[in-house]
């Protein structure tokens, strides 16, 4: 299959195949049930433990119908997604486990207005990670720390900034110690001058070694943080690359076309 | 401090000074410019000195409100036995303190607990109480009851700044105060047995319409949920009862409950008639709530499942800490509506000869010794309904303002 060799390629390339696998996916098709909407036709992509991957593309071609797949947020049609060597089948079971290993941030946020940010950060960790209430406390004050927005514990969402919620929400998010955390495109709905203390704090994420998929389109992130830069066009992946490779040396002319948009 | 009971967001922020207008200003601006607006005023405060004024000279001349103190136990009990009034005594005594004591912890963190408002409601609850054609010592009861409750709440303040973990701890007090209250109404376990035949009057009411509010609650939740079930068999089924129920009348349905079920049933297995009443109040409520809930549902953005799911919480879990709270939130007008609809529709029950509130009425009216005294019946009626519904939509006012529902 195309999609596989692609795979084994980069593989090849990147020399890592001695690294643990934490996203496998191959050849996944999805069609939307509403309107037989083709929109995955054929996606394959591995991501390993500590790698951080980008993908872009234009508007409407799949991206997050496609990170969506990884914790099953979306139902796919064929194809095999395993995360964290759990392969991802329609049984409710692998969903529960899957899901408590992969973290997701929302581009508009998804805090819950009704709770405090601790509320917001503490209750999976306590309903979900069955934590004691003080210790899941403990957790999330030291994450809130560690996102900078530790004196708003007691605010409630609708009392912050656009970028105040955003780490509100990747903290929420580590809170429950997840392996894997897909970003999509976290810093869209925010006011530019936000933009960079969110950008910031999945750095440092990235830089802890977390293994990350992010869906964005800041430039500057994906050349300073990336491991591979990944182009999805039409509900496939186009070009796969390392970001020096793909900004400055894009094999597709698709990629060339989607660049000279977005540069 | 830590737990999951919604507090003021926003304690920080008061609202701008108003901008001080002496009144005549005010009068000025708003009521007599322009000329067309002056017309009006004069209009409208013509009529209502006029109609005013009529009814002051029949309150004080004509009207004969003997009525009311001779019929006060009907009015308050019904047809149950002096010898037991205590009980009812001992009951509200418990309600009052209960209240003052769970508002004093609801508003732990408020500065000033006796603000204005509510001192003024205070002294105007007082002053009805002496207004009210009622025996002297009941005034002194009432504005007891209403020392007791502030004394309560004042307590209640207290223990709640020192415990903020009580807040928690209410609505299960409240079922014990519920539990209580039954039975020092109905006796059994040592007291006297006071059988359901003879509780009435504004005690009756208030009964079955909270026993109904509280039933038809947790009803409407569930029905909303199965409305917007994947399972077809429960959805099915919702839409059902919800279309069924609300296209009956609600007095046809008190009707069936306390006509025809002992048509059916044999003597001795028919359900007890306030029982019958009460399902009745509740089955038909349960049906409005849960489309009132199911809008609330409909409202919350998809985006909050979603994050919920990612987090890894199960269908239950997000409906009961995310879903519902957020549905509840938005629609808490619109539910408090319907408790205020429910608390009225009992009357519906005085057609069925259940002698609540009005039905008790409409048995003193039919007593020879207060023929024609239907109107000073049927406004001291209108007054403690309007007392109970005014208080519930206060009720509401406050607790949307404590959830802040617009933010
Ligand atoms: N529920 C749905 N039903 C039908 N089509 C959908 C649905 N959700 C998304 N789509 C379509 O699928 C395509 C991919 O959407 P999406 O994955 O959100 O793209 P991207 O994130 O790349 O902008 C779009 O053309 C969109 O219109
Ligand atoms: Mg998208």
């Amino acid at each position: 299959m195309a999609g596989q060799s692609l795979t084994k390629d980069i593989q090849d390339t990147n020399n890592v195949t001695d690294r643990e696998e934490m996203i496998v996916a191959r050849d996944v098709h999805k069609w939307y049930a509403s309107n037989e909407f083709h929109v995955l036709r054929g996606v394959s992509l591995t991501v390993t433990k500590g790698e951080v991957v980008v993908v872009m593309g234009p508007s409407g071609s799949g991206k997050s119908t496609f990170i969506r797949t990884f914790n099953a947020l979306e139902e796919y049609q064929k194809g095999q997604i395993s995360v964290d060597g759990i392969e991802l089948s329609h049984d409710l079971k692998n969903i529960d486990a899957i899901r408590k290993e992969v973290g997701m941030v929302f581009q508009q946020f998804n805090l819950f207005p009704h709770l405090t940010v601790l509320q917001n950060v503490t209750l999976a960790p306590i309903w979900v990670r069955r934590r004691k209430k003080a210790e899941a406390e403990a957790i999330a004050m030291q994450l809130l720390e560690k996102v900078g927005i530790l004196e708003q514990a007691k605010k409630f969402p609708g009392q912050l900034s656009g970028g105040q919620q955003q780490r509100v929400a990747i903290a929420r998010a580590l809170a429950m110690q997840p392996k894997i955390m897909l970003f999509d495109e976290p810093t869209s709905a925010l006011d530019p001058e936000m933009v960079k203390e969110v950008l910031d704090t999945m750095r440092s994420l990235a830089r802890e070694g977390m293994t990350m998929v992010c869906v964005t389109h800041e430039v500057g992130f994906a050349e300073n943080v990336a491991d591979r830069v990944v182009l999805m066009a039409d509900g496939l992946l186009v070009e796969e690359a390392k970001p020096d490779a793909f900004f400055n040396n894009p094999q597709h002319d698709r990629t060339k076309q989607f660049l000279s948009q977005i540069l | 401090m830590t737990t999951i009971t919604p507090q003021n967001p926003n304690p920080n922020l008061s609202p701008p000074a108003e901008i001080q207008i002496s009144p005549i200003n005010w009068v000025m601006k708003n009521l007599l410019t322009p000329w067309y607006n002056a017309l009006i005023t004069f209009i409208i405060v013509g009529i209502f000195c006029y109609a005013g004024y009529g009814f002051c000279v029949w309150a004080f001349t004509e009207a004969q409100w003997t009525v009311i103190p001779a019929n006060l136990h009907l009015f308050g009990a019904g047809r149950y036995p002096s010898e037991e009034y205590w009980r009812l005594w001992v009951l509200l005594s418990i309600i009052v303190i209960f209240s003052g004591i769970s508002w004093g912890i609801v508003a732990r963190n408020v500065t000033h607990l006796f603000s204005r408002n509510v001192l003024i409601g205070l002294a105007i609850a007082a002053l009805i109480s002496f207004i009210l054609p009622i025996p002297l010592l009941y005034k002194l009861a009432i504005i007891g009851l209403l020392i007791l409750l502030s004394l309560a709440a004042w307590g209640g303040q207290k223990i709640g700044a020192k415990m903020p973990g009580l807040g928690q701890y209410i609505a299960i007090n409240w079922f014990l105060v519920y539990l209580i209250g039954l039975w020092l109404i109905g006796g059994g376990l040592g007291l006297e047995e006071v059988t359901t035949s003879k509780w009435g009057g504004l005690m009756l009411t208030v009964l079955m319409a909270t026993i109904s509010i509280a039933l038809c609650f947790p009803i409407g939740v569930i029905f909303a949920l199965g409305r917007q079930s994947n399972l077809p068999v429960v959805k099915l089924f919702s839409v059902l009862y919800i279309e069924i129920i609300r296209g009956i009348p609600l007095i046809a349905i008190l009707f069936m409950g306390q006509v025809m079920i002992p048509l059916f049933l044999p003597e001795g297995m028919r359900p007890d008639r306030v029982l019958r009443a009460i399902i009745g109040l509740t089955l038909f409520s349960s049906a409005y709530l849960a489309e009132n809930i199911r809008g609330g549902l409909q409202a919350i953005p998809r985006g909050q499942t979603e994050a919920a799911k990612a987090l890894g919480l199960n269908p239950p879990l997000t409906v009961s800490f995310i879903v519902m709270p957020q549905a509840i939130k938005a629609v808490i007008p619109a539910i408090v509506g319907q408790f205020i609809s429910l608390f009225q529709d009992t009357t519906l029950l005085s057609i069925v000869g259940v002698e609540e509130f009005l039905g008790i009425s409409r048995s003193v009216l039919a007593n020879p010794n207060f023929l024609g005294r239907s109107s000073e019946v049927l406004l001291f009626n209108a007054l403690g309904f309007w007392v109970f519904c005014y208080a519930m939509s206060t009720g509401s006012k406050y607790i949307e303002k404590r959830l802040n529902v617009e933010h």
